[in-house]
């Protein structure tokens, strides 16, 4: 393993095997009562959210928190691009109070690399930008998985904005690793031109895509791309990309509907879909805490100081 | 390598048969004890013993098998993060007996991590400790109540237990250290 997790490019398909089989580990420790082992006792993860996103925050601190780290929430909500000098300085910061692994979000692609220069410790992008998410792409991974037994082989679309998706960029890279055929689906202003060279395949048509596939995975319409004029409404894009009731019918018996949360109930699913034995989205949220202990013991656990000890 | 052999198939079988003999003697029967192995082997050897119980005493005795990974004393004093096995205990713990049951015996770490992950589990009567090999070489106060068979050994030695459900066949052997192992086998 690298010792950061920025972008699923860190990540080799060996890589991505070991972090899921980890995870059902982990999986089983939150069944338990008591739901906290003392793996990484001492050590301190900082969440340095420079966006708002509660779900990925409380998955990292719950993940943390059962593998008995420390962990501090640094948020500055309602901030704009803080880029240069004052993510340095919070860095340093971090750095001087000793922080072992900084989990980052922000609004410009490329943060967590540029954080990497100034921390000793571990960085794991919880979401850059338009650029990467990978933990949210590892846990989507697990799931598929633990749902259909395999990932080689699995015909996945990812239904929306793509343009402006981290979550469809990691996930079709991942996908892509591990041998499954994916597919973007939406309206053409929002797959970006350069999208085939993911190795993925294209469509506008959700319904001819529909009989074809493993998995249905829905991204959010993000709202204020409609103002930008991405789609020119949400209606319409509903009544195009929307898995409906009707639509959802579809697709094979056994194919998953997923969504990275949070969701627009009556827009891009109908909020029936969403309650569908099939919707694996609550799954998703419950697997993603075991993906990131997995992820973090991964990165710490292993991280000696001096090279680690060769004998107890 | 030159690996010498301490235990071959029928003594590995005899082992078994005694230690499950002498569990249901020291707890009167079987019927509050649970067996849980540490993996990896410890989880075989427990099915093995549980096995012998059910033919001796006709109780049928529930087994688990517990994974110490994350309550090891050395996290993050490696370069590599320990390789994670399962746990899967899905009966009760409390008010029951829990024999541990491990292949080898060694500096004592992994049974400490073993009680810690037990008490995450609930409060048991009492823990007892069954053994298919003690090799010496404690480094903790930590005695076994049941043993296969007792082997002074070096401390640059190592000690291992092949078993047919993952090495297809059984042994104990013991061997030059070929690297440096850590907790391995402790």
């Amino acid at each position: 393993m690298n010792k950061h997790l920025l972008s699923i490019h860190d990540v080799s398909a060996p890589d991505i095997v070991r972090v899921l089989d980890t995870a059902e580990s982990f999986r089983e420790v939150g069944t338990r009562i008591i739901k906290k082992v003392p793996a990484l006792r001492g050590r301190t993860v900082v969440n340095l959210f420079y966006e708002n996103s509660t779900r990925t925050r409380i998955s990292f601190e719950l993940a943390a928190k059962r593998l008995s780290a420390d962990v501090i929430n640094f948020t500055t909500s309602g901030t704009s691009v803080s880029k240069g000098e004052s993510l340095k300085d919070t860095a340093l910061t971090l750095q001087a109070m000793g922080a072992d692994a900084i989990v980052i979000r922000h609004s410009s692609s490329g943060s967590p690399l540029t954080l990497t220069r100034w921390v000793r410790g571990s960085v794991l992008n919880a979401g850059d930008g338009t650029h990467e998410h990978p933990t949210q792409a590892l846990l989507d991974l697990y799931t598929m998985r633990d749902r259909l037994g395999r990932i080689e082989g699995l015909r996945v679309a990812i239904v929306g904005d793509v343009m402006h998706s981290r979550v469809a960029r990691s996930l079709s890279f991942a996908l892509a690793k591990m041998g499954a055929e994916t597919t973007l689906v939406g309206p053409p202003t929002l797959i970006p031109p350069d999208a085939t060279a993911w190795g993925v395949q294209v469509s506008h048509d959700l319904e001819s895509v529909l009989p074809k596939l493993d998995v249905c995975y829905l991204l959010r319409v993000q709202k204020e791309r409609q103002r930008q004029q991405y789609f020119p409404s949400v209606r319409e894009y509903a009544r195009l990309f929307g898995l409906t009731r009707e639509r959802v019918t579809m697709l094979p018996e056994s194919a998953l509907v997923m969504h990275p949360g949070p969701m627009n109930r009556g827009v891009e699913i109908d909020s029936d879909v969403a309650d569908l034995p099939r919707s694996v989205i609550e799954e998703q949220v419950t697997n993603g805490i075991a993906v990131r202990m997995s992820l973090l013991y991964l990165l710490l656990a292993g991280s000696a100081p001096e090279g680690g000890v060769t004998d107890a | 390598m030159s690996a010498s052999r301490l235990m071959d198939e029928d003594e590995v079988r005899r082992a078994v048969t005694r230690i499950a003999h002498e569990i249901v003697e020291r707890n009167k029967g079987a019927s509050d004890t649970v067996l849980i192995g540490i993996a990896a082997r410890g989880d075989d050897l427990a099915r093995r013993l549980a096995a012998e119980i059910e033919r001796i005493d006709g109780t049928a005795v529930p087994v688990g098998a517990l994974d110490i990974t994350f309550y090891r004393d050395d996290i993050g004093m490696r370069a590599e993060a320990p390789e994670v096995h399962e746990t899967r205990i899905d009966f009760d713990i409390n008010a029951r007996t829990v024999v541990l049951v491990d292949d080898v015996l060694f500096t004592g770490r992994t049974i400490r991590s073993a009680l810690d992950a037990l008490v995450d589990f609930g409060r048991p009567t009492a823990i007892q400790l069954a053994v298919l090999v003690d090799r010496g070489h404690r480094e903790l106060p930590i005695r076994a109540d049941f043993v296969g068979k007792n082997v002074p050994t070096r401390k640059d030695e190592d000690v291992r237990v092949a078993l047919r459900e993952v090495d297809g066949q059984d042994a104990v052997l013991v061997e030059e250290r070929i690297r440096a192992g850590g907790m391995e086998g402790a």
